[in-house]
């Protein structure tokens, strides 16, 4: 085990050169709906169990299953209403079991990224072979059912491995070179873009994927009421929109199906999606168009301002 | 060392749910369902009744909202007895002055070990479903069949023995089941369970034993687990349920008749500074004019009468 990861080097928030978004926009928005298969009866991981209770644990599967069977649509609804794209995380097992859904998100020109399999499977354990095997199998099944070339990657139920970001970056280049494996979403240490450092020597980025706006987390984790999340989401974008005159700002909206599509929770969402894309400098974009322009225009100044502060520290 | 091979096996990985117990659908693909009078919203108000044991075995889990302190546990055996003492009358009160009628999901040992309560419960024009014996009995994976078979029955058994017509709907204790819960309740005369709450409309479910329906019962929206789990205030739950009756009504004018199921406590909502909560709630959905106020099994004959063909 490490003591640090390592991928990234510390790097502060003031001074950094200037990024500015297409139309001098202050924030690139970009909402990644979260679709996910947990399984009934998921095999066994000896670090992690998928349910409290066991098998068929009914209460977290069935809220599950809500949000494909119901949820979904409430979400992409709303994200039409107030023309958003969504970057969705996928549980790419969904290609297979619900292809309805997938055919919707393609119609839409939704971007479609690796979220592993099922959330029932977890990366601990993986030998550095499997784990290959795995990642390779996710973004060969987008390319079948979508013809994207997967651009993003969260590791399944956020469980990693060291190597999790170095075998993304390796076998997206081995399947398409240059036109997959772009962005990580598993890093959560900046508001911006940020170079990340890969085993194979990729351009390669973080991508910010709040977790603090995540509404499973927030709802989940942190039990916040939900008119009370819409207001955290407005006021974060409130900041990072400020922030953004002096150098652009990502802010993303991480959701899932089954918690903000339900009935009680869609008010408080709706609200805020109508704030934020009611401000003219903003840049309503996926996930791999904000990884395309800035691995562009911003990546290699990036690298430079990194090394330089490096060394004027020393 | 590395995971067995098996677990990136992937069985299941097909068309459909990993399991055969429903066809996959999403509602919004649906045949709309029209509600009599042509109603847009049918209210489902849940109140479940239930015995939390003082003695409890918590197997194979602790039941929430059971006891968590060392033996006896008086707070909580008290605090949830004081629901169904107290708690009761206020919400009684509260469904006479809204004329609601009611679906009382009950602890079949509450159920024979309080006739007074079931007498007061019969007063009202609602319907009892069978709540499973108490909240220390448990349906759960690994349970042995016999056991569960027996526990079932005895469930069953015991509220037809105390009510006039016979039950027709089951609430598992905590909404957990084993493998078979679903072909025993079948067996066992039962039409339609409320456990998996992974819609907002009934739909079909298989059993070994036929068919029974599923009448899903939302648990996001429980005062259990708003006030309770998540810790939100009391006025935080009745804005949550109002939103929610205002989206499902919303959806209702481009899909057909929706169904807000609600499910509440009286040990919960039955305390002096909530019970003003509930009034709150039942004053904003039972005074519109787009609801229809029933029983879990009125609404679901209203739904089977629109889909069930004749083969």
């Amino acid at each position: 085990m490490k003591e640090s990861l390592g991928v990234y080097d510390y790097w502060p928030y003031k001074d950094r050169p200037k990024i500015q978004w297409p139309n001098g926009a202050k924030v690139a928005l970009w909402v990644a709906p979260n679709i996910e298969f947990y399984e009934l009866d998921p095999p066994e991981n000896p670090q992690r169990k998928a349910w409290p209770q066991p098998s068929p644990a009914l209460p977290g599967y069935t809220i599950r299953d809500y949000g494909n069977r119901v949820g979904h649509r409430r979400q992409m609804a709303l994200l039409d209403k107030y023309g958003i794209r969504g970057s969705v995380s996928l549980s790419v097992a969904v290609c297979e079991h619900h292809p309805e859904i997938i055919e919707m998100c393609c119609e839409r020109d939704w971007e479609l990224f690796s979220h592993g399999i099922y959330n029932t499977r977890y990366t601990y354990g993986l030998s550095e072979e499997q784990e290959r095997e795995m990642i390779r199998d996710s973004i060969e099944t987008i390319h079948r059912h979508s013809g994207q070339k997967c651009a993003g990657y969260l590791a399944p139920a956020l469980s990693h491995s060291e190597r999790t970001l170095d075998l993304f970056a390796e076998v997206s280049s081995e399947l398409f070179g240059d036109k997959a494996g772009l962005y990580t979403c598993d890093l959560f240490h900046d508001d911006q873009p940020t170079p990340v450092t890969v085993r194979n020597g990729k351009r390669f980025i973080s991508m910010p994927y709040s977790l603090e706006m995540n509404d499973t987390i927030v709802y989940s984790v942190n039990k916040v009421e939900p008119r009370h999340y819409g207001t955290m989401l407005k006021r974060h974008f409130d900041r990072l929109y400020e922030e953004g005159k002096d150098s652009g700002t990502v802010m993303c909206i991480p959701t899932h199906n089954y918690q903000v599509s339900c009935p009680h929770r869609l008010k408080a969402f709706e609200e805020a999606l109508e704030y934020i894309t009611g401000h003219s400098d903003v840049w309503v974009a996926t996930g791999r168009e904000i990884a395309d322009y800035y691995l562009r225009h911003y990546y290699d100044a990036a690298l430079e301002d990194i090394k330089n502060k490096m060394v004027s520290v020393k | 060392m590395s995971l067995d091979k098996q677990y990136l096996n992937y069985p299941q990985r097909s068309y459909g749910h990993d399991h055969d117990r429903f066809s996959w659908s999403m509602l919004a693909d649906r045949a709309p369902i029209m509600w009599p009078e042509g109603k847009r919203v049918a209210v489902w108000i849940n109140t479940s009744l239930q015995f939390y044991p003082l003695n409890q075995r918590g197997k194979p889990f602790k039941v929430p909202n059971g006891m968590t302190m060392p033996y006896p546990d008086l707070r909580h055996f008290t605090l949830r007895d004081y629901g169904n003492r107290v708690g009761i009358y206020r919400l009684l009160k509260a469904f006479e002055r809204y004329s609601v009628r009611p679906t009382f999901a009950i602890n079949s040992q509450l159920a024979l070990d309080t006739p007074y309560l079931l007498e007061q419960l019969k007063q009202f024009d609602g319907e009892f479903i069978c709540h499973g014996w108490n909240m220390d009995h448990l349906h759960y994976g690994g349970q042995d069949e016999q056991e569960e078979a027996e526990l079932v029955k005895r469930s069953v058994d015991t509220l037809n023995t105390l009510i006039d017509t016979p039950v027709r709907g089951w609430l598992s204790p905590a909404k957990n089941q084993s493998w078979k819960t679903p072909d025993l309740l079948a067996a066992n005369g039962i039409e339609y369970c409320c456990d998996w709450a992974n819609d907002d409309m009934p739909y079909r479910f298989e059993t070994k034993n036929g068919s029974l329906m599923m009448m899903p019962l939302s648990t996001e929206l429980e005062d259990q687990f708003i006030i309770g789990q998540n810790l939100h205030s009391e006025d935080s739950w009745v804005e949550q349920v109002k939103d929610a009756f205002d989206f499902l009504l919303e959806e209702s004018a481009t899909q057909g008749g929706r169904m807000l199921a609600l499910n509440i406590h009286p040990w919960m909502l039955g305390q002096p500074h909530r019970i003003s909560s509930l009034e709150a709630v039942l004053e904003y959905i039972m005074k519109h004019a787009d609801v229809w106020q029933a029983t879990a099994g009125d609404i679901l004959q209203a739904f089977n009468a629109q889909t069930i063909k004749e083969d």
